[in-house]
């Protein structure tokens, strides 16, 4: 079984929305393609293997090219681009209307799209070898400030789409609660507003003048804080998409109902409220920033972990009652019964039972000074494959597994094959970021070419290996999974004539009419947002700021 | 429609997690602080900032390396990072004394990381990273860069060689 149809859909998409959302996902899915393809490589450079010698017939031209590729791609484009997308759909069929202005999105898609590809170009030409994080004064080519600019301000116009199309439908239903699935996508898309604040000073105001030669110097320390900024809550835009399937959808897919409609609105406004005022604990290691503040941010890093642990339960809760519903019996025995035939479910469960060991992992990043011992190691990517590689990436997966037969009136091809990648993919990410941690944790820097490094010990090899092993794993799975959406997508057979795919919408248990007001009014939540991150950022901001020394020169990768 | 049954309903088990969860960071909380404030373990703080383009002409940097504060117990070493490579990229200090790195770079970003120690921060240009150590035992213990800083950068290392307490 892959996909339950039906005949009647509570509400259809039109057909050009469904193109249009369908848009999205072809180019998300295409990065995710190129984007992994270096994964293996990466993973086997590591375990002693260098393919890179041929890849230069291919244009590719070092281990860091290709870096660059995978980061970018994997980590910005395939999620923003499925985000939007995905996005689009929970605000359409929440709110059960039309977008207000279809055209704003598109506007908003299409500048997307060609920011990605001015960033594309200089990135394919080895003109922008700079790692996703771009830290100057490090210089890529114009265009490629250029294209992430466009790709942020066009996902920008896609929400004000969703916020339009939310003020049209508030004006027609003034006292009802906000639809859980809109709700949380809309808060996403704030988050994301104020998020990337940070990243359009940094590139607004610093990199794009200096890389067009107006200005002369950059100062590489406050690049960071304004990256800093933007690059933490930037975790919390690609994870919140797969918490909205995994409150308001994913129970509807094990027969179940969305335990607590109240806690999991609470759980998204601390999101909105603690993601943003904590950037400084990626920052704990620089020479510019006070100890006190970093201290601060550490603080509230582990706060942002109760609403993190609030998901935790609410999701487990909304599963079990399911089970509960499907027959399943005893303590743990319940987990048994959950519709582990359908790769959609299976791809979002094993997602989360990754995403328990990444939260655990991060608890030592955030802890201030463990950081000391792990900062730049192996241990961070061995952490991060596990949340946007893993909680993210796996549940965007499990999502097209419907979202494609929804979008298109085909149904799943190979749901087998889609099974056995998804579990593929789980056992090598097992091994890989367990070898990744551990490795990491002996001293194994990031970003390494380390088959070429002298100071590689025996010790290391070990764990090496297994980053390699697991790694292939991974790339097998994950194509296995793209295969089946790709084959989807374009295959001929359409689904019986009168069924469809219905977009999974999880009832709550409670009445969300009775979820009290302050839980979905914005009001509060926005203006605690803006004192807190005022509070958390202020002082620093002005004094790094006003303490600026532009006096770097650029310098080619 | 009513606000009258509006009401934030916890079940009684969630309500126990949810405790159980701000407990839990309390003690986070209480572990980050005793670790910082009371064991010492310090991360780097703002030292102070320097022009990339001429820090390696002025002292300290123009000659960069060890320096004897007190013999046996106390030293201080600054290190320039630049691509590809560290100044000095070997030093030799004794056990058991205190040894605190400076570092800068002059063109990008690096990492500097000791290993086997808690030494690891950036290196940034324009800005000096500070941090103390004490190594207990003799031996070799490389430092490497751990920021990707360009096609040499694996091959940025250098080692410290601790020799027996005088
Ligand atoms: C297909 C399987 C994959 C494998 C085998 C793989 C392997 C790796 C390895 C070994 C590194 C570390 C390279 C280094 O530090 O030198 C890395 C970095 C990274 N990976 Fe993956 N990866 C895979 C898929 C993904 C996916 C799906 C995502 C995100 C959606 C992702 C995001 C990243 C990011 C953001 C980095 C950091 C890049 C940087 O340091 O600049 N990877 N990957
Ligand atoms: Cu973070
Ligand atoms: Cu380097």
């Amino acid at each position: 079984m892959a996909e339950t149809t039906t005949k009647t859909p509570v509400y259809a998409l039109t057909r050009e929305e469904r193109r249009f959302v369908g848009l999205h996902l072809v180019f998300a899915f295409a990065a995710l393609t190129i984007g992994s393809l270096f994964g293996p490589l990466q993973a086997l450079e590591h375990a002693g293997l260098d393919l890179y010698p041929t890849l230069e017939k291919f244009g590719i031209q070092s281990y860091y090219q290709g870096l660059t590729l995978h980061g970018v791609l994997n980590a910005l484009v395939w999620t923003t681009f499925f985000i939007t997308g995905f996005l689009t759909v929970a605000i359409i069929r929440g709110f059960q209307r039309r977008l207000a202005h279809p055209g704003l999105n598109q506007l908003g898609f299409w500048m997307m799209v060609v920011g990605l590809l001015m960033a594309a170009v200089p990135l394919l030409l080895n003109k922008a070898t700079v790692l996703f994080t771009f830290y100057p004064p490090m210089q890529a080519s114009t265009w490629f400030y250029l294209g992430l600019t466009l790709v942020v301000v066009g996902s920008w116009i896609e929400g004000w789409g969703f916020y339009a199309t939310y003020w049209q439908w508030r004006k027609d239903n003034p006292k009802t609660r906000t639809p859980f699935i809109a709700f949380a996508s809309l808060v996403t898309m704030v988050m994301w507003q104020i998020a990337t604040l940070g990243v359009a000073a940094e590139i607004l105001g610093l990199l794009l003048p200096w890389s067009m030669g107006l200005v002369d110097g950059v100062d590489p320390q406050l690049s960071r804080t304004f990256f800093w900024f933007t690059g933490h809550p930037l975790v919390y835009f690609w994870l919140l998409p797969a918490y909205v399937s995994w409150y308001g959808m994913l129970p509807k897919q094990v027969d179940g109902k969305l335990f607590s409609d109240s806690l999991a609105r609470l759980a998204f406004w601390l999101f909105l409220l603690l993601s943003v005022p904590l950037g400084f604990h990626h920052q704990f290691v620089d020479p510019g920033v006070p100890a006190g503040w970093k201290y601060v941010h550490a603080i509230l890093t582990f706060s942002v972990f109760f609403p993190s642990l609030m998901t935790f339960f609410t999701v487990i809760a909304s599963l079990e009652y399911g089970a509960r519903q499907r027959g399943g019996k005893g303590r743990f025995g319940w987990i048994r019964a959950l519709p582990w035939s359908n790769p959609s479910v299976t791809a979002q469960l094993l997602a989360g039972i990754l995403f328990v060991f990444g939260g655990i992992g991060g608890l030592a990043n955030a802890a201030y000074n463990v950081n000391l011992v792990l900062h730049n190691t192996a241990w961070v990517p061995g952490h991060f494959h596990l949340t946007v590689a893993s909680a993210v990436t796996l549940s965007f997966i499990g999502i097209s597994f419907w979202l494609v037969p929804h979008l298109t009136h085909k149904p799943l091809w190979q749901p087998k094959v889609a099974l056995a990648g998804v579990w593929t993919y789980f056992v090598g990410m097992l091994i890989f970021s367990n070898a990744m941690h551990t490795v990491g944790l002996l001293g194994a820097p990031r970003r390494t070419t380390l088959g070429l490094a002298p100071y590689v010990p025996a010790e290391w090899s070990g764990y090496l290996w297994r980053v390699g092993f697991g790694g292939s794993l991974m790339w097998i799975g994950i194509m296995a999974t793209i295969t089946v959406v790709a084959v989807t997508a374009f295959r001929k057979k359409q689904l019986p004539e009168g069924e469809f795919v219905d977009v999974p919408v999880a009832e709550s248990i409670e009445d969300p009419q009775r979820t009290p007001v302050w839980l979905d009014s914005w009001k509060p939540w926005l203006v605690g947002t803006a004192v807190l991150v005022l509070l958390a950022y202020g002082p620093q901001l002005i004094d790094q700021l006003f303490g600026m020394s532009a006096t770097s020169p650029r310098i080619a990768p | 429609m009513s606000t009258s049954t509006e009401h934030l309903h916890i079940d009684p088990t969630e309500k126990r997690w949810m405790i159980a969860s701000v407990g839990l960071l309390l003690i986070f909380f209480a572990a980050v602080t005793v670790a910082g404030f009371m064991l010492g373990i310090q991360v780097p703080t703002r030292e102070r900032r320097v022009d990339p383009n001429t820090v390696a002409e002025q002292p300290p940097w123009s000659e960069p390396g060890v320096r004897e504060i007190v013999p046996g117990e106390e030293y201080e070493v600054y290190v320039l990072a630049h691509r590809f490579s560290f100044t000095p990229n070997e030093i030799e200090v004794p056990a058991g004394a205190k040894v605190t790195f400076y570092v800068t770079s002059t063109d990008v970003q690096h990492g500097f990381k000791l290993q086997d120690t808690n030494v690891n921060f950036m290196a940034l240009p324009g800005q000096v990273s500070k941090l103390s150590t004490t190594f207990e035992k003799p031996g070799v213990y490389p430092y490497i860069c751990t920021e990707y800083c360009g096609l040499g950068h694996a091959v940025m290392a250098g080692a410290v060689t601790v020799t027996e307490a005088p």
